[in-house]
């Protein structure tokens, strides 16, 4: 399989890989999919009180373009209002990383991680 | 000391042209290119002398005699040919019963289940969890109606030997041809088709050291005479077998490849096994939940085949990308499905995902080694430092207990 330059960028010098408090009321976390498909991200997001998402971390259990979607999709929702950070789709993944039609189901995870992450994190502001 | 890279460590793929072996094959394409079946003239004639000598060399490390070896185009064609050429001339006989076994190469499988599409009945036996098959259960599985039952002698991926002398004895006792797939075991382990009662035998020149594009089987001549329908039909070459002029070049570079694997064999395997011993200590020692998969002591010398837990195989194959290695096998690994051959040994999903197989050769030295235990020790650390599994394990999490969100 031959990997775009920018997948290539991601998987050798990854953003914000880490992990944030999960138990803070600011912090929003997903995991998604499972290791038995062989692949696994964590997303975290950190909301300031303005509804800014100041900070993103990840970690990834899976593929060079796993990593890479995760990877850039911390980078995607830094900066960005929980509302905006909403709206990222899978394909606009796709189409930065130029991912091949067997690894679409990465930018996929990634899309489902940063929803898992926001819905943990209002479900955390409601309680 | 330097490494050259990249590193070629993918020897079950396929292995190098050894120069010995190609040089003893070019005069064949422009000074001796004759047809070997024109026995008219010198240059056929000389062809033919070729050929002689090299199946005098590929019967000889198999304990063969030389009327025994029909030349192919490779392990693909003879798997095709023992298997649907048994089952074809065996069909009048009233038997229509053939067992193999869940971890063979897809050749074989695929030519079971084409026949089972022609209303032949196939048993598929599984193996234990080291790679070996059972031969309480082959001999359970065993009817009157069995025509053929079908093993492979070094698994491609996992590299275990299965116990080929006692899984011959066995199918004669009950009259059963065995057929077996040697394409990873010929030349690096010792075959010996009377001691292991093997009545058609699978092989291939470019896993020994040979070009691709040739292989041969082995087809007993007495005791039992196994006769074969043949797949290809044409001019009769190869006494009507598998008609198709004979790649001369390519045949006598297989000869010499076996030759040379023969005479190096006792040597050469030592020194494989060393190497192999180095990396998997060299991993181990400084990696934890690593597993080896098939059995530890039964396997061909140049196979490791390891799970590395957390870390997923192909992350680490993008991390080790200046060393060639596989993961699972190339045959299977453009599909997103873990190996098959892991699943059979019950391995559970998660590991198949994280595994990778090394496949060590004649041209492997221990820098090279030592440099892929670095590299490999180096990539799995980092990877497993972003691995969300690792932190959860790290953290006492008993990850079978989470419910996971698949999709």
């Amino acid at each position: 399989m031959a990997y775009s330059d920018k997948v290539l960028d991601h998987y050798n010098n990854p953003r914000n890989v880490g992990s944030l408090p999960k138990s803070d009321p600011t912090v929003g976390t997903g995991v998604v999919g499972a290791p038995e498909c062989g692949d696994v991200m964590k997303l975290q997001i950190k909301v300031n009180a303005a509804g800014v998402i100041e900070d993103a971390r990840f970690k990834t259990f899976g593929c060079g373009s796993a990593i890479a979607s995760s990877s850039l999709a911390t980078e995607w929702v830094k900066g960005k209002t929980v509302e905006e950070a909403a709206n990222l789709r899978n394909t606009d993944i796709v189409q930065e990383l130029n991912l091949p039609p067997i690894k679409i189901h990465c930018s996929v995870l990634a899309e489902d991680a940063i929803r898992a992450a926001l819905a943990d994190y209002k479900a955390k502001q409601k309680a | 000391m330097s490494v050259k890279l990249p590193i070629y460590m993918d020897n079950h793929a396929t292995t190098a042209v050894d120069p010995r072996v190609l040089e003893a094959m070019l005069p064949y394409f422009t000074t001796i290119y004759g047809n070997a079946a024109s026995k008219t003239h010198v240059f056929g004639r000389q062809a033919e002398e070729g050929v002689d000598l090299a199946r005098e060399q590929l019967a000889r490390i198999i304990g063969a005699s030389s009327k025994e070896i029909a030349f192919t185009s490779g392990a693909t064609e003879s798997d095709n040919l023992a298997i649907k050429g048994a089952a074809h001339m065996l069909r009048s006989t009233g038997k229509d019963h053939l067992i193999t076994v869940r971890t063979e190469h897809k050749a074989v499988l695929d030519s079971h289940m084409a026949l089972e599409r022609e209303g032949f009945r196939v048993t598929y036996l599984g193996v234990g969890k080291d790679g070996l098959l059972s031969l309480d259960e082959l001999r359970a599985a065993m009817t009157p109606e069995t025509l053929l039952v079908s093993v492979m002698a070094v698994n491609n991926e996992i590299g275990v030997v299965q116990p080929l002398e006692q899984i011959g004895a066995l199918c004669h006792e009950k009259g059963a041809l065995f057929f077996c797939d040697a394409a990873q075991a010929v030349g690096k382990i010792p075959i010996d088709v009377e001691a292991m009662h093997i009545d058609l035998l699978a092989f291939t020149a470019h896993k020994m050291y040979g070009p691709k594009g040739v292989g041969a089987l082995y087809v007993r001549r007495k005791n039992p005479r196994v006769r074969l329908e043949p797949m290809m039909h044409g001019g009769g070459h190869e006494r009507g077998l598998r008609s198709g002029t004979l790649a001369v070049p390519l045949i006598v570079a297989f000869g010499k490849a076996a030759e040379l694997a023969q005479a190096e064999l006792p040597e050469e395997s030592a020194r494989i096994l060393k190497l192999r011993e180095r990396l998997h200590q060299g991993i181990t020692s400084q990696l934890e939940h690593v597993y080896l998969n098939g059995h530890g002591a039964l396997r061909m010398p140049g196979n490791l085949n390891l799970s590395f837990a957390y870390v997923e195989g192909e992350s680490l194959l993008m991390g080790i990308s200046d060393i060639a290695v596989s993961s699972g096998s190339a045959c299977t690994s453009a599909s997103l499905e873990p190996s098959y051959v892991l699943k059979a040994l019950g391995v559970n999903e998660e590991l198949a995902h994280t595994s990778i197989r090394f496949g060590i050769g004649r041209f492997n030295t221990e820098e090279e080694i030592d440099y892929t235990i670095r590299r490999v020790v180096e990539v799995a650390t980092r990877l497993r430092d972003m691995s969300p599994l690792w932190e959860m394990v790290q953290e006492g999490i008993d990850l079978s207990k989470i419910t996971w969100a698949g999709h």
